[in-house]
């Protein structure tokens, strides 16, 4: 919402307040002033002149010599508007006036000739295209005929005023018109409000006696007023009316359309004036459409209505989409001469419905969406007969069309002065609460300590005691609440254990060394099931806003290795990601499965002190570590089985499994994966933090610190290579025992010295008895023991 | 042999003065004191002098021996300390040149704010609640006092998956869950959690971000309450001599709703590019939980009250560090996020 300050003192004194000042005050009691524009900012020496002569300029074809009467004097003004003309009076900016943009006016010679200054368009003035009227649109601005030549056109139109930009919630719909404001205003300064005073002369006949109403849908259309106007000329507005409505961001046509506008801009009331001849039956019918009845509305859309759309008709066919725009067949021309205008009530419910089918918006559906005020309707339709009969020379009927069955009481909500103090934590006196209420301009009585307000009408956001609350607090001023801490609902405070673990992942992943991602939940249906362990159905938004977010992924990997590429792709060859994040699958709910998974990717060097001779490159182990790390921290026993999964090189895949449910994936990318992300060997891995974390974790005692030495033995084993050391690592503990206490492997060799297919594997066996120390024969007993069952299994011993 | 011994005893010296390592000083000991050295045979010799001369001749030969060990001692004393300051010497390493990397990480700047939020609202007896991302409509905009055509929900267009499925668009049907499932018991909670609304990604907008919203609700619950919560909050968040004040705004869940700003503490209050020279920056919104909404969830609303907040991490961040664009937060271009490896304490 726009509002001219020079308009707004119509209504209420503003004190004269710098606009700034005044705009921090309303901002402070609950309304956002998002900016305070100065209209006449970089203005200055602006006249108006009068166009003795103008002719073409013999060297140039598109420019004109004017001769220029701007008060003083007659200067020679070089101008290339199209529509430039003698006897026109003109905006003229002299030598040294400056326009917005820094722009500064000098004396010029344009192809030989003279120029003394420039006549300007209302665009070069610093008014937005959009708002120009389309006469005017291409060329120069033309004043009216009376305008004092030699004058200040800053002063004399208006400019000279500063237009508050309102950001309006939702709630605060009363504030949508001059009316509303002046009210807020009021409230905030103190001020009563001063309603335009609406007289005019009737004419003999009645509106009745030249137009009939039928309204078939009052559940829709409550209340309908039609005033009709006749020998009206329809030209443009005077001045003043066309810098208010600039102002406030509209752009003036003609002098019915432009009052239509002027008045829902002053009641927040939508208006709409039909010519009456193109009406053709005197008659208007409110009813709902047909099914694909066709209408082609103000913007020269054709649109195709539905049952749910309310149309005004002749009788016979629509004129307008009710409350959202006119229709082309009774649009106000310049030849009209009798208007009907309507103001009408329209259920927001069936506005919204209607603007959304139609995605069509208009300041009459804005407003009728959130509901205008019900006793400003018959009072803005007065307004528009009197503006029209004093703006276009227009002869009002007598009385009004009317049809009403609008209930307007005002609600009237009860509350006690100590449930105000006790809900704001403040001890207001009874007295400032009835002063606020009174600069509101509500009607209030106090019996029994009990405040019974009427909400004016204009005010329908306020229907309950805490509505009451926040108007007093706001007008009190919130700086006065004290600041306390609450009294009751206190508990200890702090994470669940998911919480807490998952807090522990995060600080242990970062001290492994990995950087924390965190990226888009919703991707490509194409990517979002890709490296899914479990996948599902995928799960589309109704209505996406491209196809690269279009799906729930089931996966982090696709987006996490996005990031890494991403970093590659800027010559950081070596990047360590791990995101924590939930994907999400169909289950049997209507809501999906949230899981919480964590994922790593990896790439590149991950140990890189090259200086010193260590270098290491990241591989199918350097991320097995740190998930067999991470279960130990979180005292869970995680198994490695080899496995195969879309993405991943088929040789370097394996499963994580808990308690023999696989939770997770661990792999090498699949070459061709790679190749397609630019990115070199690439290790990921994925799991289910909502399957790591299930079980709780046992109390943690401590086991006595041994008291008698461990020994250690070796054995190096020749193996077939497909003998994975897992299974001999199995086989060693089932022969070692009690007593065989930790297996390692120390060292692998594949290689020129052993057999084809074959490779080396040595284990160090620690033993190892908590109540005695071991001798050197028990130990050798065990030993051979295990040796022996190596060999049975088909192990070599090497030498 | 008194004349041998004194010429014995100079030579030693001599031979010791000029010992230049430990290894010839070694030999010089051999030399002259070893069971084959001079000194021996002199001792060795004695049986062929006279009776009465050998107690003299012996006390002489041993002062010649103490005199040569001692100075053989000493002066081994020093080549051992020169050996070893030029072993020293010859180890001396490079310390300018670089440290064996520590690898470690760091957490993303959001999970730090809102770790950071969290901990501080837990050190006021706060849990912390979450809840799905993909939620019911009716949690998400119903049970807040948003029914279907509310003209808020304009507000928050959201990412539909049925016609009553939906991304969540802000972080309060987390609260709405946890007021229906207290069954009308006090709260005292936190809910952070991610976020979604159709917007087109660009500096200053995310189509997914973050939230974290805070509600209490208990017995007499005021709205000086929620002031002197969020004034604790905003001095330990970003600095003691933080002033906040609140404004008057519009959420459908709360009535009164306020929003709040704190004093800048880039400028403290002057006006910088910051605050856009106002000297406040808005922080969040807040309000007392609208009566609809306690009653939805089963609460007595004349018994019970409670005030909620809610804000953006990545606002939070960006003016916290100086980012200027959100979709940094989505990129993760790692020379951002190791910049958030450093304390600040
Ligand atoms: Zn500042």
């Amino acid at each position: 919402m726009l509002v001219s300050i020079k308009w707004l003192k119509d209504y209420v004194n503003t004190q004269d307040l710098p606009p700034a000042e005044l705009g921090e005050k309303i901002t402070r009691a609950g309304i956002e002033v998002d900016a305070v524009i100065d209209r006449s900012e970089g203005l200055s020496n602006i006249v108006v002149g009068h166009v003795e002569s103008c002719v073409k300029h013999p060297e140039a074809d598109k420019l004109n010599i004017c001769q220029v009467n701007v008060g003083e004097e007659t200067t020679q003004i070089i101008c290339g508007a199209p529509n430039i003309a003698a006897g026109q009076n003109v905006i003229v900016a002299r030598p040294g006036a400056r326009l917005p943009g820094g722009m500064k006016i000098k004396k010029a010679k344009l192809r030989g000739e003279e120029s003394n200054g420039m006549i300007c368009s209302l665009q070069e003035l610093g008014i937005e295209g959009k708002l120009v009227p389309k006469a005017y649109a291409e060329g120069i601005y033309v004043l009216p005929e009376n305008a004092e030549v030699g004058s200040d056109v800053i002063t004399n139109f208006d400019l000279d005023d500063t237009v508050l930009e309102l950001g309006l919630t939702p709630n605060r719909a009363d504030a949508m018109s001059m009316l509303g404001v002046a009210y807020e205003v009021g409230a905030i300064l103190e001020e009563r409000v001063k309603l335009p005073e609406i007289t005019y002369k009737e004419a003999e006949d009645k509106a009745s006696s030249m137009l009939t109403l039928n309204i078939d849908s009052p559940e829709a259309n409550p209340l309908y007023v039609a005033k009709v106007v006749r020998g009206i000329e329809v030209k443009e507005s005077p001045m003043w009316l066309q810098q208010r409505l600039m102002a406030a961001g509209v752009r003036p046509h003609n002098n019915v359309v432009d009052v239509t506008n002027y008045v829902l801009m002053e009641y927040g009331q939508p208006l709409h004036a039909f010519d009456y001849d193109l009406l053709e039956t005197g008659n208007i019918t409110v009813r709902h459409a047909k099914k694909d009845e066709l209408i082609t509305t103000l913007d020269g859309n054709e649109r195709k209505l539905s049952l749910n759309n309310l149309v005004i008709t002749n009788g016979e066919k629509p004129v307008a989409l009710a409350g959202v725009m006119g229709g082309a067949n009774s649009e106000v021309s310049k030849d009209t001469k009798t208007v009907v205008i309507e103001s009408a009530y329209f259920e927001s419910g069936s506005i919204r419905q209607t603007s959304k089918e139609h995605n069509l918006r208009s300041d009459a559906s804005s407003r009728y969406e959130k509901g205008v005020d019900p006793n400003r309707v018959i009072p803005a339709a007065e307004r528009a007969a009197q503006l029209l009969s004093e703006l276009a020379g227009g002869e009002v009927l007598a009385g009004s069309v009317i049809f009403d069955q609008l209930q307007r009481e005002e609600k009237v909500v009860n509350v006690s002065p100590d449930f105000i103090n006790s809900r704001l934590g403040m001890k207001i006196r009874f007295d400032d609460m009835l002063d606020i209420l009174n600069r509101l301009q509500f009607k209030t009585e106090a019996m029994n300590n009990q405040l019974m307000i009427s909400v004016p009408t204009r005010r329908q956001d306020i229907q309950i005691e805490e509505d009451i609350v926040e108007e007093i607090a706001r007008l009190y001023g919130y700086d006065e609440i004290p600041s306390t801490l609450p009294e009751t609902a206190t508990s200890p405070g702090g994470l669940s254990p998911y919480q807490q673990k998952r807090r522990i992942v995060r600080n242990y992943m970062e001290g492994a060394g990995l950087l924390q991602a965190t990226t888009y939940s919703l991707t490509s249906e194409k990517s979002a099931t890709q490296f899914a362990m479990k996948q599902t159905e995928l799960t589309r938004l109704l209505m996406p806003m491209s196809e690269e977010r279009s799906t729930l992924r089931q996966s982090l990997l696709p987006h996490l290795l996005e990031s890494v590429s991403y970093n590659t792709a800027r010559r950081i060859d070596s990047v360590a990601l791990y995101e924590t994040g939930s994907v999400f699958l169909k289950g049997q709910d209507e809501l999906l499965n949230e899981e919480e998974h964590l994922a790593i990717a990896v790439t590149g060097l991950w140990l890189d002190n090259s200086w010193q001779g260590e270098k290491k490159a990241v591989d199918f182990f350097v991320v097995k570590g740190i998930v067999e790390g991470l279960a130990v921290k979180l005292d869970v026993e995680l198994d490695f089985e080899r496995g195969e999964l879309d993405g991943l090189h088929p040789g370097r895949t394996a499963f994580i499994t808990l308690d023999g449910r696989r939770i997770g994936v661990i792999g090498q990318l699949h070459p061709n994966e790679q190749k397609a992300r630019d990115l070199k060997t690439t290790i990921v891995m994925e799991l289910s933090l909502a399957e790591l974390f299930k079980e709780q974790t046992e109390a943690l005692v401590y086991t006595q610190v041994p008291r008698y030495p461990s020994i250690t033995r070796d054995v190096a084993l020749v193996l077939s290579k497909i003998v994975e050391a897992g299974t001999i690592e199995k086989l060693i503990r089932s022969a070692g025992g009690k007593l065989l206490k930790d297996v390692r492997v120390f060292d692998l060799y594949e290689g020129d010295n052993l057999e084809a297919g074959k490779k080396s594997v040595a284990f160090s066996l620690t033993y190892f008895d908590p109540e005695k120390t071991l001798t050197d024969e028990e130990v050798t007993a065990v030993h051979e023991k295990v040796v022996a069952a190596l060999i049975e299994s088909g192990a070599e011993l090497r030498s | 042999m008194e004349a041998q011994l004194n010429e014995l005893k100079t030579h030693a010296l001599d031979k010791i003065a000029a010992a230049s390592n430990v290894k010839e000083l070694n030999a010089v000991r051999v030399a002259y004191l070893g069971k084959k050295g001079p000194i021996t045979d002199l001792l060795k010799g004695m049986g062929k002098l006279p009776a009465e001369e050998r107690p003299k001749m012996g006390a002489l030969v041993n002062v010649v021996r103490e005199e040569v060990t001692a100075r053989l001692e000493e002066r081994m004393a020093i080549l051992e300390e020169q050996a070893i300051n030029e072993k020293l010497q010859s180890e001396t390493i490079d310390i300018t040149l670089p440290g064996r990397p520590v690898k470690s990480g760091n957490a993303h700047p959001l999970t730090r704010v809102i770790e950071e939020i969290e901990d501080l609202f837990i050190s006021m007896g706060y849990e912390i609640e979450e809840g799905p991302e993909v939620e019911k409509d009716y949690y998400n905009f119903e049970a807040l006092n948003l029914p279907k055509g509310h003209p808020a929900r304009d507000m928050q267009d959201s990412f539909y998956i049925s016609e009553d499925i939906l991304l969540r668009t802000h972080t309060s049907p987390v609260q709405a869950r946890t007021m229906e499932a207290k069954g009308g018991e006090p709260i005292k909670i936190i809910c952070p959690g991610k976020v979604y609304r159709r917007d087109n990604d660009d500096a200053t907008h995310s189509h997914q971000f973050t939230q974290i919203e805070g509600l209490v609700i208990g017995e007499d619950i005021r709205m000086s309450d929620l002031k002197g919560t969020l004034s604790v909050f905003a001095k330990k968040m970003f600095g003691e001599d933080r002033e906040i004040r609140l404004r008057p705004s519009f959420f459908p869940f709360t009535e009164p709703s306020v929003e709040m700003d704190i004093s800048c503490f880039k400028c403290g209050g002057e006006g910088c590019n910051v605050c856009k020279k106002t000297g406040w920056i808005e922080i969040l919104g807040a309000g007392m939980v609208h009566p609809n909404v306690l009653e939805m969830a089963g609460y007595d609303s004349k018994r019970l009250t409670g005030f909620a907040f809610g804000m953006g991490p990545e606002r939070i961040a960006m003016l916290k560090y100086g980012i200027e664009d959100i979709r940094h937060f989505y990129t993760n271009d790692v020379r951002f996020l190791s910049q958030f490896q450093r304390t600040e304490v």
